[in-house]
């Protein structure tokens, strides 16, 4: 014999120790999955410094940030020139050159090609004057704004202090 | 020893196992050689997991020695060498088997019903593979191993919204590093043993339905049709296994890295790319695809990614494009030349892949992308047209014979 109520009753039992049950196990999940997130001690190398003193007009240097190299490009009056005649141009990813820097002189670059992460060759490579990316060939100017290829954006520029007039604090401290 | 195999039967029916499933399992009598390659994907996969669990026993996953421990292996363990030359071209010759297996089902409509969760097991264990390969490939710590994986799990930032989070919890850092290589290593340990539980997943599927055969056609009559799997298929599948193996160790022994990048034995370094970034060969034509969508400007990286993971996932719609009433191409004269096209594609989609994206060929006058881009075409049309000539009944398939 069926008795309605005490269906309903067990329907609703079942549901609600699934739900309870299924919420525990997602909830049991997270300390797994949150340990594949960036250690303390990862985190802990947020910042890097640099003397720009010694790089000459024109010149560049690759610096390690975080495992991740960093361009910083002592740019001449023609590369500074060249940067600004390009933010008139139709960009792939609009950006005016003098919001890219914090010192006309020195372009600081996360040296990480945003289309599959590989490292630009140096400065002069690519068409524009600026960085080309081997792998896929993507063409970066000297503001490391994408212009030709199938990066989708320009080259990312992280955070960074200039500390006195020759050095450059790189990230922020956590 | 009969009387202790009754004792066994009566707790555990052992035998009647090994008579039903293989000794006395009925195989059509008419499958030709390419219906070897399942076994030789066995037989590599067991190959690779013994070869594997003892390069383990040797190999530490950090980044600062990585490098050193795989030369360590070369020149210090014994037969550390053989290990692994065994294991790398074991998985060169493990795509090689599959591809053909795959393009075995392909030809004579083993996708077909009832055949279709059969058929999706085996991608799923094929892109297990893929992940696997990928994952073992970034142990050596070399600068292709290094920057094939920066570039592959780059291709997660394609992901909207949650993509460059995604990475970073993938890598256990800002970018590829320590961590990722040590995760790397537990996953490409643990891989092949979910594979080895798939594999096992496959066969219970095939021997719910049976295997198909070049026919294409159901067995009618068990006895006439079928010959018991041993010895007549043990015999077979045991000679393939000695092909495979004379030319499987002419490599080993005499050309062991020719599959290899001379640049992965250049340790990683993570301030530098390579001119060239290849990935394994077998990897290539995916590789081409992905690089042949380069004409969508911002949503180019998405597109590219998507086409290179649907080339794979298209196969799991196959059973419902091909709409013939007939299962093997050996009677659809149209599909069959489709099926070669398809094929000769694939491998020139490879050499795309191979060279550089800003290639040339013909003398500078064909772009390679150029290639990339109808070869992709080419790729995907094979599905489409597939379609149209069964479901519109465009093409008018051969009488197919009434039993084996």
């Amino acid at each position: 014999m069926v008795i309605e109520a005490e269906e309903n009753r067990r329907d609703f039992l079942i549901l609600a120790t699934g739900a309870v049950g299924a919420a525990g196990t997602a909830a049991a999940c997270w300390p797994f999955v949150r340990s594949w997130s960036p250690t303390a001690d990862v985190l802990a190398q947020a910042t890097t410094e640099v003397d720009v003193s010694a790089i000459a007009e024109g010149q560049m240097i690759t610096v390690p940030w975080q495992g991740k190299p960093v361009f910083i490009l002592h740019r001449n009056k023609e590369q500074i020139e060249m940067a600004r005649q390009a933010d008139s141009a139709s960009l792939p990813d609009p950006a005016v050159d003098k919001d890219r820097v914090k010192n006309p002189e020195y372009l600081v670059l996360l040296a990480l090609c945003t289309h599959l992460g590989c490292v630009p060759q140096p400065i002069g490579t690519g068409d524009f004057g600026g960085f080309l990316c081997p792998c896929h060939g993507s063409h970066y100017d000297t503001s490391g704004r994408i212009r030709q290829g199938p990066a989708p954006r320009n080259l990312e520029v992280p955070f960074y202090v200039f500390k006195d007039d020759s050095t450059v604090i790189i990230g922020k401290p956590v | 020893m009969s009387k202790l195999m009754e004792w066994v039967d009566a707790r555990i029916p052992v035998s009647d196992m090994i008579k039903s499933q293989a000794t006395e399992y009925p195989t059509p009598k008419n499958l030709n050689y390419w219906w070897n390659f399942g076994s030789l994907a066995l037989f590599i996969l067991i190959v690779m997991i013994v070869t594997g669990l003892f390069l383990a026993m040797h190999y530490k996953p950090d980044a600062d020695t990585a490098f050193d421990i795989v030369e360590h292996i070369m020149r210090d363990v014994n037969y550390g060498w053989l290990l692994r030359y065994l294991h790398a071209n074991g998985a060169t010759f493990f795509f090689i088997v599959i591809y053909v297996h795959i393009l075995r089902g392909m030809y004579y409509g083993s996708y077909r019903a009832p055949r279709e969760i059969l058929w999706w097991i085996g991608i799923i264990i094929f892109l297990m593979m893929m992940g696997t390969g990928f994952l073992g490939y970034v142990l050596p710590w070399g600068q292709m191993s290094y920057w094939g994986a920066a570039v592959i799990t780059n291709l997660m930032t394609a992901i909207p919204l949650i993509g460059e989070d995604l990475v970073i919890w993938i890598w256990g850092g800002f970018s590829v590093g320590d961590a990722t290589l040590n995760r790397f290593f537990v996953l490409h340990f643990l891989l092949p043993l979910v594979i080895f539980a798939l594999v096992i997943v496959h066969m219970w599927a095939l021997h719910a339905v049976h295997s198909n055969n070049p026919d294409g056609i159901d067995i009618v009559d068990e006895a006439k049709d079928t010959l018991p799997f041993h010895p007549y298929f043990t015999i077979k599948d045991l000679y393939g296994i000695g092909v495979l193996l004379i030319i499987y160790c002419w490599f080993v022994f005499f050309a062991p890295n020719a599959f290899l990048e001379p640049d992965n034995y250049i340790p990683a370094n993570p301030m530098q790319t390579p001119a060239h970034i290849v990935p394994e060969w077998y990897f290539l034509p995916f590789y081409a695809i992905l690089r042949s969508i380069d004409f969508l400007g911002a949503f180019s990286k998405l597109a590219g990614v998507i086409a290179m993971i649907g080339a794979i996932c298209i196969l799991f719609i196959l059973p419902f494009l091909d709409r013939s009433p007939v299962r093997s191409f050996r009677y659809r004269p149209m599909s069959k030349s489709l099926f070669w096209i398809f094929v000769v594609n694939s491998i020139m989609l490879g050499w795309v892949g191979y060279n550089p994206a800003d290639a040339t060929t013909f003398g500078g006058a064909l772009p390679l992308i150029i290639l990339g881009r109808t070869g992709t075409a080419i790729y995907f049309g094979y599905f489409v047209m597939l379609w149209v000539i069964t479901a519109l009944k465009i093409e008018k398939p051969l009488p197919v014979p009434k039993s084996l």
